[in-house]
Protein backbone atom coordinates (compact mmCIF):
# COMPACT_ATOMS: atom_id res chain seq x y z
CA UNK A 1 0.00 0.00 0.00
CA UNK A 2 1.45 3.50 -1.01
CA UNK A 3 1.51 5.65 1.88
CA UNK A 4 -0.74 8.27 2.35
CA UNK A 5 2.61 11.27 2.71
CA UNK A 6 2.76 10.18 -1.23
CA UNK A 7 -0.29 11.19 -2.02
CA UNK A 8 -0.32 14.12 -0.74
CA UNK A 9 3.06 15.25 -2.04
CA UNK A 10 1.55 14.77 -5.47
CA UNK A 11 -1.45 16.90 -4.62
CA UNK A 12 0.44 19.89 -2.97
CA UNK A 13 2.97 19.77 -5.94
CA UNK A 14 0.28 19.87 -8.24
CA UNK A 15 -1.22 22.68 -6.30
CA UNK A 16 2.25 24.49 -6.57
CA UNK A 17 2.61 23.88 -9.84
CA UNK A 18 -1.17 25.80 -10.57
CA UNK A 19 -0.19 28.52 -8.50
CA UNK A 20 3.58 28.39 -10.35
CA UNK A 21 0.91 28.80 -13.75
CA UNK A 22 -1.29 31.54 -12.01
CA UNK A 23 1.68 33.68 -10.96
CA UNK A 24 3.72 33.21 -14.30
CA UNK A 25 1.65 33.14 -17.16
CA UNK A 26 -0.26 36.48 -18.42
CA UNK A 27 -2.80 34.60 -20.99
CA UNK A 28 -7.01 34.27 -18.82
CA UNK A 29 -7.11 30.71 -20.34
CA UNK A 30 -4.09 29.10 -19.34
CA UNK A 31 -4.35 31.06 -15.72
CA UNK A 32 -8.07 29.67 -15.74
CA UNK A 33 -6.55 25.96 -16.78
CA UNK A 34 -3.86 26.38 -13.97
CA UNK A 35 -6.60 27.33 -11.73
CA UNK A 36 -8.41 23.83 -12.62
CA UNK A 37 -4.98 22.05 -11.79
CA UNK A 38 -5.17 23.47 -8.33
CA UNK A 39 -8.67 22.18 -7.55
CA UNK A 40 -7.90 19.01 -9.37
CA UNK A 41 -5.14 18.85 -7.06
CA UNK A 42 -7.37 19.50 -3.96
CA UNK A 43 -9.52 16.60 -4.70
CA UNK A 44 -6.84 14.71 -5.02
CA UNK A 45 -6.12 15.34 -1.65
CA UNK A 46 -9.62 15.17 0.00
CA UNK A 47 -10.36 11.69 -1.89
CA UNK A 48 -6.67 10.42 -0.41
CA UNK A 49 -7.34 11.81 3.52
CA UNK A 50 -11.10 9.86 2.77
CA UNK A 51 -9.80 6.90 1.84
CA UNK A 52 -7.49 6.61 4.67
CA UNK A 53 -9.62 7.34 7.50
CA UNK A 54 -12.28 4.54 5.67
CA UNK A 55 -13.65 2.06 8.10
CA UNK A 56 -16.07 -1.09 7.89
CA UNK A 57 -18.38 1.04 9.29
CA UNK A 58 -17.59 4.69 7.32
CA UNK A 59 -16.92 3.33 4.36
CA UNK A 60 -15.57 6.47 3.02
CA UNK A 61 -18.73 7.59 1.48
CA UNK A 62 -19.43 11.50 2.59
CA UNK A 63 -15.79 12.01 1.60
CA UNK A 64 -16.21 11.33 -2.14
CA UNK A 65 -20.10 12.08 -2.56
CA UNK A 66 -18.66 15.79 -0.99
CA UNK A 67 -16.31 15.15 -4.24
CA UNK A 68 -18.97 15.07 -6.65
CA UNK A 69 -20.50 17.74 -5.65
CA UNK A 70 -17.20 19.97 -5.90
CA UNK A 71 -17.10 18.40 -9.36
CA UNK A 72 -20.51 20.08 -10.04
CA UNK A 73 -19.54 22.81 -9.18
CA UNK A 74 -15.94 23.62 -10.65
CA UNK A 75 -18.20 22.72 -14.03
CA UNK A 76 -20.62 25.86 -12.78
CA UNK A 77 -17.01 27.52 -12.14
CA UNK A 78 -15.50 26.67 -15.27
CA UNK A 79 -18.82 27.69 -17.45
CA UNK A 80 -19.37 30.94 -16.04
CA UNK A 81 -15.39 31.99 -16.52
CA UNK A 82 -15.21 31.14 -19.55
CA UNK A 83 -18.02 33.38 -20.23
CA UNK A 84 -16.54 36.14 -18.93
CA UNK A 85 -13.51 35.66 -21.03
CA UNK A 86 -15.54 35.58 -24.03
CA UNK A 87 -16.92 38.90 -22.95
CA UNK A 88 -14.16 40.77 -22.70
CA UNK A 89 -12.50 39.65 -25.97
CA UNK A 90 -15.91 41.08 -27.62
CA UNK A 91 -14.94 43.80 -25.25
CA UNK A 92 -11.60 44.55 -25.55
CA UNK A 93 -9.96 42.17 -27.78
CA UNK A 94 -7.29 40.96 -25.77
CA UNK A 95 -6.80 38.13 -23.26
CA UNK A 96 -3.71 39.26 -21.77
CA UNK A 97 -4.14 40.02 -18.36
CA UNK A 98 -0.94 43.01 -18.04
CA UNK A 99 -3.09 44.82 -20.16
CA UNK A 100 -6.42 44.91 -18.57
CA UNK A 101 -5.71 47.77 -16.30
CA UNK A 102 -9.10 49.31 -16.61
CA UNK A 103 -9.54 49.03 -12.55
CA UNK A 104 -5.86 50.43 -11.63
CA UNK A 105 -5.86 54.16 -10.38
CA UNK B 1 4.13 -3.27 -8.82
CA UNK B 2 1.92 -1.02 -7.19
CA UNK B 3 4.43 1.37 -6.22
CA UNK B 4 5.71 1.35 -9.79
CA UNK B 5 1.90 2.17 -11.17
CA UNK B 6 2.07 4.77 -8.40
CA UNK B 7 5.23 6.41 -9.53
CA UNK B 8 3.72 6.15 -12.86
CA UNK B 9 0.97 7.93 -12.74
CA UNK B 10 2.03 10.10 -10.45
CA UNK B 11 4.80 11.65 -12.83
CA UNK B 12 2.33 11.38 -15.48
CA UNK B 13 0.04 14.09 -13.15
CA UNK B 14 2.95 16.33 -12.18
CA UNK B 15 4.78 16.43 -15.55
CA UNK B 16 2.02 17.44 -17.95
CA UNK B 17 0.44 19.71 -15.44
CA UNK B 18 3.96 21.74 -15.23
CA UNK B 19 3.70 21.87 -18.85
CA UNK B 20 0.65 23.56 -18.35
CA UNK B 21 2.32 26.07 -16.68
CA UNK B 22 5.14 26.54 -18.74
CA UNK B 23 3.19 26.34 -22.19
CA UNK B 24 2.65 29.57 -24.30
CA UNK B 25 -0.17 28.10 -26.93
CA UNK B 26 -3.26 27.64 -25.13
CA UNK B 27 -3.89 24.37 -27.51
CA UNK B 28 -0.96 22.67 -25.87
CA UNK B 29 -2.01 23.62 -22.45
CA UNK B 30 -4.97 22.23 -23.15
CA UNK B 31 -4.09 18.91 -24.77
CA UNK B 32 -1.37 18.76 -21.53
CA UNK B 33 -4.31 19.25 -18.96
CA UNK B 34 -6.17 16.47 -20.65
CA UNK B 35 -3.12 14.23 -19.67
CA UNK B 36 -3.12 15.74 -16.09
CA UNK B 37 -6.31 15.11 -16.01
CA UNK B 38 -6.17 10.96 -17.02
CA UNK B 39 -3.19 10.59 -14.63
CA UNK B 40 -5.49 11.95 -11.80
CA UNK B 41 -8.04 9.58 -12.88
CA UNK B 42 -5.83 6.36 -12.47
CA UNK B 43 -4.46 7.98 -8.82
CA UNK B 44 -8.15 7.59 -7.67
CA UNK B 45 -8.51 4.20 -9.40
CA UNK B 46 -5.66 3.29 -6.89
CA UNK B 47 -7.29 4.93 -4.15
CA UNK B 48 -10.22 2.45 -4.97
CA UNK B 49 -13.05 5.40 -5.81
CA UNK B 50 -13.31 3.66 -9.36
CA UNK B 51 -16.81 5.98 -9.99
CA UNK B 52 -14.96 9.32 -8.87
CA UNK B 53 -12.31 8.17 -11.30
CA UNK B 54 -14.58 7.46 -14.46
CA UNK B 55 -16.17 11.23 -13.31
CA UNK B 56 -12.87 12.68 -13.59
CA UNK B 57 -12.44 11.36 -16.82
CA UNK B 58 -15.94 12.74 -17.98
CA UNK B 59 -15.89 15.72 -17.02
CA UNK B 60 -13.00 17.11 -16.69
CA UNK B 61 -10.88 15.51 -19.05
CA UNK B 62 -14.13 15.43 -21.58
CA UNK B 63 -16.28 18.56 -21.06
CA UNK B 64 -13.98 20.94 -19.40
CA UNK B 65 -11.43 20.67 -21.50
CA UNK B 66 -13.33 20.59 -24.81
CA UNK B 67 -15.23 23.61 -23.56
CA UNK B 68 -11.47 25.32 -23.22
CA UNK B 69 -10.81 23.94 -26.83
CA UNK B 70 -13.91 25.45 -28.29
CA UNK B 71 -13.28 28.84 -26.70
CA UNK B 72 -9.31 29.00 -27.53
CA UNK B 73 -11.04 28.38 -31.39
CA UNK B 74 -13.39 31.20 -31.17
CA UNK B 75 -11.40 33.51 -29.18
CA UNK B 76 -7.96 32.78 -31.80
CA UNK B 77 -5.79 34.55 -29.71
CA UNK B 78 -2.01 35.16 -31.13
CA UNK B 79 0.77 33.73 -29.01
CA UNK B 80 1.09 35.28 -25.46
CA UNK B 81 4.36 37.41 -25.62
CA UNK B 82 7.09 35.78 -23.35
CA UNK B 83 6.64 36.95 -19.44
CA UNK B 84 9.10 39.44 -17.96
CA UNK B 85 12.19 38.27 -16.07
CA UNK B 86 11.23 39.40 -13.00
CA UNK B 87 7.83 37.66 -13.28
CA UNK B 88 9.69 34.22 -14.07
CA UNK B 89 11.84 35.03 -11.00
CA UNK B 90 9.46 35.87 -8.91
CA UNK B 91 7.12 32.73 -9.81
CA UNK B 92 10.09 30.07 -10.18
CA UNK B 93 10.90 31.90 -6.16
CA UNK B 94 7.10 30.73 -5.01
CA UNK B 95 7.45 27.65 -6.42
CA UNK B 96 10.39 26.73 -4.95
CA UNK B 97 8.98 28.28 -1.57
CA UNK B 98 5.75 26.24 -1.77
CA UNK B 99 7.69 22.51 -2.31
CA UNK B 100 9.97 23.44 0.39
CA UNK B 101 7.48 24.06 2.39
CA UNK B 102 5.14 20.80 1.17
CA UNK B 103 8.05 19.18 2.00
CA UNK B 104 8.91 20.37 5.11
CA UNK B 105 5.10 19.92 6.42
CA UNK B 106 5.58 16.12 4.90
CA UNK B 107 8.86 14.65 5.72
CA UNK B 108 9.82 16.83 9.32
CA UNK B 109 8.22 14.40 11.28
CA UNK B 110 6.22 17.89 13.17
CA UNK B 111 3.02 16.46 11.75
CA UNK B 112 3.09 13.68 13.24
CA UNK B 113 2.35 10.34 11.83
CA UNK B 114 -0.02 9.54 9.53
CA UNK B 115 -3.20 7.55 8.64
CA UNK B 116 -2.50 3.75 7.62
CA UNK B 117 -4.94 2.13 5.17
CA UNK B 118 -8.09 -0.23 6.57
CA UNK B 119 -7.91 -3.22 4.46
CA UNK B 120 -11.72 -2.85 3.97
CA UNK B 121 -12.45 -2.01 0.53
CA UNK B 122 -14.73 0.78 0.36
CA UNK B 123 -17.83 0.63 -0.85
CA UNK B 124 -17.14 3.50 -4.26
CA UNK B 125 -19.54 1.83 -6.41
CA UNK B 126 -22.20 3.66 -8.33
CA UNK B 127 -24.98 2.10 -6.73
CA UNK B 128 -23.93 3.25 -2.86
CA UNK B 129 -23.42 6.62 -4.58
CA UNK B 130 -27.00 7.01 -5.88
CA UNK B 131 -28.76 5.44 -3.02
CA UNK B 132 -26.67 8.17 -0.41
CA UNK B 133 -27.34 10.77 -3.26
CA UNK B 134 -31.36 10.45 -3.28
CA UNK B 135 -31.64 9.57 0.87
CA UNK B 136 -29.40 11.41 3.10
CA UNK B 137 -27.50 14.16 0.55
CA UNK B 138 -31.00 15.18 -0.97
CA UNK B 139 -30.77 18.67 -0.25
CA UNK B 140 -27.16 19.47 -1.29
CA UNK B 141 -28.12 17.56 -4.48
CA UNK B 142 -30.85 19.30 -5.28
CA UNK B 143 -28.99 22.46 -4.29
CA UNK B 144 -26.04 21.85 -6.62
CA UNK B 145 -28.90 21.35 -9.80
CA UNK B 146 -30.35 24.85 -8.68
CA UNK B 147 -26.88 25.81 -8.61
CA UNK B 148 -26.18 24.19 -12.35
CA UNK B 149 -29.73 26.27 -13.62
CA UNK B 150 -28.09 29.25 -11.87
CA UNK B 151 -24.56 29.02 -13.62
CA UNK B 152 -26.56 28.27 -17.29
CA UNK B 153 -28.52 31.24 -16.69
CA UNK B 154 -25.82 33.69 -15.60
CA UNK B 155 -23.47 32.19 -18.79
CA UNK B 156 -26.58 33.17 -21.16
CA UNK B 157 -26.77 36.80 -19.57
CA UNK B 158 -23.26 37.42 -19.62
CA UNK B 159 -22.39 36.63 -23.15
CA UNK B 160 -25.56 38.11 -24.55
CA UNK B 161 -24.49 39.82 -27.67
CA UNK B 162 -26.78 42.89 -27.17
CA UNK B 163 -25.64 43.08 -23.46
CA UNK B 164 -22.45 43.77 -24.29
CA UNK B 165 -23.19 46.98 -26.49
CA UNK B 166 -26.14 48.28 -24.84
CA UNK B 167 -23.60 48.95 -21.68
CA UNK B 168 -20.55 50.12 -23.89
CA UNK B 169 -18.38 49.90 -21.19
CA UNK B 170 -15.47 50.62 -23.39
CA UNK B 171 -12.82 51.40 -20.58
Amino acid sequence: MIALESYILVAGLLFAIGAFGVLLRRNTLILFMCLELMLSASILGLIAFSRYNATAEVAMMSGNLLVLFIIAIAACEVAVGLAIIVTLWRRQQTVDVSELTALKN
Amino acid sequence: MREFLFYFFAALTVVPGLFVAISRNPVNAAMNMILSFIGLAALFVMLESYFLAILQVLVYAGAIVVLFLFIIMLIDAERAPKSGWLTSLAAVAALALMVTGLLTLLYSGESGTFAVAGETAPAALSQTFGVELFTRYLLPFQVTGFMLLMAMVGVIVISRKDAAEDKGGEA
